[in-house]
């Protein structure tokens, strides 16, 4: 008996049942549609992320440098080395700065009045900068001016605070030239900052910003710690792999850089983690649907007894009455993948078509599901499929007719 | 003169307690071309005898030759094959597929025993021309009265061109009008030379037969 004999057996064995069937197959195209359902959504939502992606924090970068492990070592990163990271194609600006360390913030006062019944010490973080801050963080200046590469080079002891350093140290104005000690050096405030808008430093809202050779000379800030780097829309990842190179060539993999995600990942993110609970859904009606089949097709064996019998006595050995209910089954869960993949390429669409998307479904995913379909029918006819090979031809015989 | 089948001694005991002795000790022999009958009432070991003769059961001790071959010692594939393609069964409920036409219930008859389809379709076409119903290929079983169905389940059970033709009650569900059209089928067959085995608890059909052999507790007398 050849295999084309077997599925035509098969065939009309499902054929002859056709509303059993029908209800049959409704678990696994239940199981099958939820699960490309959910994969279709997914990943048509992900290739929408595209649309919305902040075009501003796509080109923040920001290097950080870790200090140095002993006092007197060379810096990680020296100053010279920002203008390496300018001359990069794709960089639109891009600054340095050394930070008190985290946690030991010097005092800072706005006059030298020793009033004992008020504090008036602040501890603020105090930056040692470039002049390019404001560019690289797209700040923008509420009072005053910031200090330039002359102020820099004169290491002169110029300060710009800001705005929530100049509102607790009081001051408002700088038309009057007004000084900020720290740690008892002065410095004369030359501007205030106004918003930040690049969200991961707002530390400097509260800063007191020195030209950082000011600071070098007068605190002994020590070398940068923070890169932070501006790039043309598109050119983050790039410039993410190049600016270690040009600011450590030594010890590029030293630097710890923050890049944003770039937008490929995050759509496969958003792919990844949508929608788990529905994929698990999908995956019990999956198994619903296997029991459903391997349920019926149980009733089946029984219900055909004196089919099993008879075509033993026409010859049929074990083996072929157990492949002929396990195509049954097979054929069963194959129709079930069919269906449910289709139903649910149908459902991706409608929902793409009400949320005016482009549906992405994957062709593989449509593929497979058919396959999936026809492995649990498969799994599912195992069992009766050994109950019916199992039959003695005598005993089938006189079974129900 | 060959012998179809030949059996010696052959007893058969179903495990019980005590054990039920269904054959005890069967001497019986075929010849190709043989008409016989074999008559008992009912549990008289009619049933355990077919099974044996058929091949669909093996007994515990004696010898059981079929054309020459013995088949207690064979294996169960083997046995399975032999009653596939050497031997036709005719049943008392037809055993037709209720779900698949007439031409295709026929075509069932050499599925198993390797017979390419377009061969076993010829088969059937010629095997339902031999039982006079050629024009009801396409029918479905349950329009069929039951001397057709019949009729139907003999043309299965000659497609393979048996070498016996073993029928178990072949007439018990059927009416008078319909048991007579079925024995002149019968005689039709033997006559073309098939060699007919046709255990029935039915005087007149039993009459039929060119030889008769009764049963009784397990013993032919």
């Amino acid at each position: 008996m050849n295999v084309r004999d077997l599925i035509t057996e098969a065939i009309s064995g499902v054929g002859a049942r056709p509303a059993r069937t029908a209800l049959t197959i409704a678990g696994v195209v239940v199981g099958i549609g939820t699960l490309v359902t959910t994969l279709g959504v997914s990943a048509t939502a992900g290739n929408q992320i595209s649309g919305r992606f902040d075009a501003a924090t796509a080109t923040e970068i920001t290097v950080n440098v870790p200090a140095p492990t002993r006092p007197d070592a060379p810096p990680a990163v020296p100053w010279s080395a920002v203008d390496n990271v300018a001359r990069l194609n794709g960089v639109t600006a891009v600054t340095a700065w050394s930070r008190t360390p985290e946690g030991r913030d010097l005092p800072v006062r706005a006059n030298t009045v020793r009033d004992p019944t008020r504090i008036l010490d602040r501890l603020l973080p105090v930056l040692g900068s470039t002049e390019t801050l404001p560019a690289a963080t797209r700040a923008s200046l509420s009072a005053g001016r910031f200090f330039d590469a002359g102020h820099v080079r004169r290491r002169d002891r110029v300060a710009v605070l800001g705005p929530l350093a100049a509102e607790q140290l009081g001051l408002t104005r700088i038309d009057n030239q007004p000084a900020v000690f720290v740690d008892g050096t002065a410095y004369t405030v030359i501007g205030i900052l106004g918003s930040i808008a690049r969200q991961d430093q707002q530390v400097l809202g509260t800063a007191v910003i020195l030209p950082w050779t000011a600071a070098d000379d007068g605190l002994d800030l020590g070398p940068i710690n923070t890169v932070a780097i501006a790039t043309a829309l598109g050119g983050a990842q790039l410039i993410a792999r190049q600016a270690p190179f040009a600011l450590a060539p030594n010890d590029p993999a030293g630097l710890d850089v923050a890049a944003p995600p770039d937008p490929a990942s995050l759509r496969n993110g958003v792919a990844g983690d949508v929608n788990g609970l529905l994929l698990i859904l999908g995956l019990v009606s999956l198994i619903v649907g296997a029991l459903g089949i391997a349920n019926v097709t149980l009733v089946t064996v029984m219900e055909r007894t004196a089919e099993i019998g008879l075509r033993r006595a026409m010859g049929a050995r074990r083996r072929h009455i157990a492949v002929q209910f396990l195509l049954e089954s097979t054929v069963i869960g194959l129709l079930g993948g069919v269906v449910g993949a289709s139903a649910g390429i149908l459902t991706v669409v409608a929902i793409s078509v009400a949320k005016q998307w482009t549906p992405v479904v994957d062709g593989t995913l449509a593929a497979a599901s058919p396959l999936v379909g026809a492995l649990v029918g498969l799994c599912a006819g195992l069992y009766p499929a050994m109950r019916a090979a199992r039959m003695q031809p005598v005993d089938a015989l006189r079974g129900p007719n | 003169m060959t012998y179809v089948l030949e059996l010696t001694a052959v007893r058969r005991v179903f495990p019980a307690d005590p054990p039920v002795t269904a054959l005890a000790g069967v001497d019986l022999r075929v010849h190709r071309g043989d008409y016989l009958a074999i008559v008992g009432p009912s549990g008289s070991g009619k049933s355990t005898l077919l099974n044996v003769l058929g091949l669909l059961d093996v007994p515990n001790s004696g010898s059981y030759l079929f054309e020459g071959a013995e088949t207690t010692t064979m294996g169960d594939r083997h046995r399975t094959g032999l009653r596939g393609s050497r031997i036709g069964f005719v049943f008392q409920s037809f055993h037709l597929l209720m779900y698949r036409s007439v031409l295709e219930n026929v075509m069932l008859g050499g599925l198993y025993t390797g017979v390419p389809v377009a061969e076993r379709r010829t088969r059937a076409v010629a095997a339902l021309d031999r039982v006079g119903l050629a024009h009801r290929h396409q029918f479905l079983p349950s329009r069929l009265s039951g001397g057709e169905r019949q009729r139907v389940a003999i043309a299965r059970a000659l497609v393979d061109d048996p070498a016996l033709l073993l029928c178990d009650e072949p007439t018990g569900n059927l009416d008078s009008a319909n048991t007579a059209a079925v024995l002149d089928l019968f005689d039709d067959l033997r006559a073309a030379g098939a060699t007919l085995l046709v255990i029935t608890h039915d005087a007149t059909v039993a009459a039929r037969a060119d030889r008769q052999v009764r049963i009784t507790d397990g013993r032919i007398s």
